[in-house]
């Protein structure tokens, strides 16, 4: 099975000598979901902009078989076009790619279906409500069926509900073409949820501190926030988290 | 109820201060020519209605043509700057020594590079380089000020120079425009009324002249009219500029 992403011995270095990640690996395996979870500051984001190639390592390799537009990003903010409404948004990335207009904006407008907003298509961004600007940057994230879907912090500007109602809509739309997603967070308890492999990272430079495997169906089935594999789950997070305050005090 | 005190309040004030001026002229018998009264101001400024509304449009012309010469070169300019770190590096001590020189210190040579028949001319040349500077500064901060997720997300899915340009960088910088055409409104009445005192000459018709022409004929009255005048002109096009930068940010945005 051909790797996804793959990061090797990857370390970065900013200017000034400031390490920000590493050495740190990663194997990416078609399909899966893998979180990143660690204090501010441990280069999650780091490590995601290298899988997402915006940023080169300063040493070690990073491989990469998700070609352009095979890649999609969902950052901490919506980050829409503030000038154009919900549909054109989600349709920019196939226009970018050459795609005629009126294709793109059939396609994003299906994208929107699923993430049920269909109604909201001439909508400007301003108008949404967070959870739905979030939803539209899912929506323009998939709307290129990408192999791998990378999301920094997606849902931290948002209350709980709307949380968890996007955490339930990022699997259901997983479920339609399989992207591998890594989902960069620092809360534990979304990322027992939402990946099957939690990875912990201690901060600066971001190194692996431990690995929990969450061996459980996708999407997650009804009351699995109180189920116990899930309490297990969050419970060796936690723990591997504490290890790793405690490795940079 | 709350609104229309708000409307009123300022009108009160005005009319307060102009009785008690008017007043205070009829009291002490201060000369018309040192001081005159509202009422004498007013009878100027109808017996001079038409000649002053002629002047202000003169003047206005004058600043509107400016801001479009202005807007313009300051806009293509600035397009051409931002897409090179270095040249804007160049340009910059440059557009801001242009800014900070009072268009009263160059407006005599430019009076003569214009030729002394061409005072018109000048004027709007020394209203365009008032006008210049908020254009350029807001258009070129527009342009460098996109959201650095966006940009990302625009290098993701590889997006071109010009299509980072055309679709990014150029709508990012609109709401900055409005507002330098906003301010740049402003000035622009500024400097031609500045360019036409300097200019002094009766070649050109505009509100200045209306102002240097009574004052050295001592026809104070005819002044302040003429003042008053300006100043409404100058508020109006603020609202003008104001209500449809308004109008076009909601648009823009949708809200």
């Amino acid at each position: 099975m051909t790797l996804v992403a793959r990061l090797a011995a990857a370390e970065v270095v900013y200017g000034a000598g400031r390490q920000a990640l590493g050495p740190f690996d990663l194997d990416l395996a078609p399909g899966e979901i893998v979180a990143l979870v660690g204090p501010s500051g441990c280069g999650k984001s780091t490590a995601l902009r290298l899988l997402a190639g915006l940023e080169e390592p300063t040493r070690g390799t990073v491989t990469r078989t998700a070609g352009r537009g095979e890649t999609s990003v969902v950052f901490q903010s919506p980050t829409l076009m503030p000038w154009a409404d919900a549909v054109s948004n989600v349709a920019l990335p196939l226009e970018l790619s050459g795609i005629d207009r009126a294709e793109a904006r059939a396609k994003a407008q299906i994208a929107l279906e699923q993430v049920g907003l269909a109604a909201s298509s001439h909508v400007k961004p301003a108008q949404l409500s967070g959870g739905m600007a979030m939803r539209v940057s899912l929506a323009r994230a998939l709307v290129t069926r990408p192999r791998l879907l990378l999301l920094d912090e997606p849902f931290a500007a948002l209350d709980e509900i709307t949380r968890r109602t996007l955490a339930d809509d990022v699997h259901r739309l997983w479920d339609q073409t399989r992207p591998a997603v890594v989902f960069v967070t620092h809360n534990v308890e979304e990322a027992a949820f939402v990946a099957q492999r939690i990875i912990v990272m201690s901060p600066g430079p971001g190194r692996l501190v431990g690995e929990t495997v969450m061996a459980a169906p996708l999407p997650r089935p009804a009351g699995f926030r109180t189920s116990e594999p899930f309490r297990f789950a969050a419970e060796a997070i936690s723990r591997d988290l504490a290890a790793s305050m405690r490795a940079a005090a | 109820m709350n609104r229309a005190l708000n409307t009123l309040a300022p009108l009160a004030l005005i009319a307060v201060l102009l009785a008690i001026w008017e007043a205070a002229c009829r009291l002490t018998g201060v000369p018309a020519y040192f001081l005159p009264s509202p009422s004498a101001v007013a009878a100027a400024m109808i017996e001079n209605g038409p000649l002053l509304l002629g002047s202000a449009w003169n003047t206005l012309a004058t600043a509107l043509l400016a801001l479009a010469c202005a807007s313009l070169m300051a806009s293509c300019l600035a397009l051409i700057i931002a897409t090179n770190r270095l040249l804007e590096q160049a340009v910059r001590p440059l557009a801001v020594a242009l800014q900070v020189t009072p268009v009263v210190a160059i407006a005599p040579q430019v009076v003569i590079w214009a030729g002394l028949a061409h005072a018109d001319r000048a004027i709007i040349a020394l209203a365009v380089i008032v006008a210049f500077f908020p254009i350029f500064s807001g258009a070129l901060t527009g342009l460098k000020s996109t959201d650095p997720d966006l940009e990302r997300l625009f290098d993701l899915y590889g997006a071109s120079r010009w299509q980072k340009l055309t679709r990014l960088r150029l709508p990012s910088a609109i709401p900055f425009m409005l507002e330098g055409h906003k301010v740049a409104g402003g000035l622009a009445v500024i400097g031609s009324v500045v360019a036409e005192f300097v200019a002094g000459s009766g070649g050109s018709q505009g509100l200045a002249w209306r102002i240097l022409e009574s004052s050295n004929r001592l026809q104070t009255a005819k002044t302040f009219a003429a003042v008053i005048v300006l100043a409404i002109m100058g508020a109006g096009l603020h609202a003008v500029l104001e209500t449809s930068e308004r109008a076009i940010l909601k648009r823009f945005r949708g809200r």
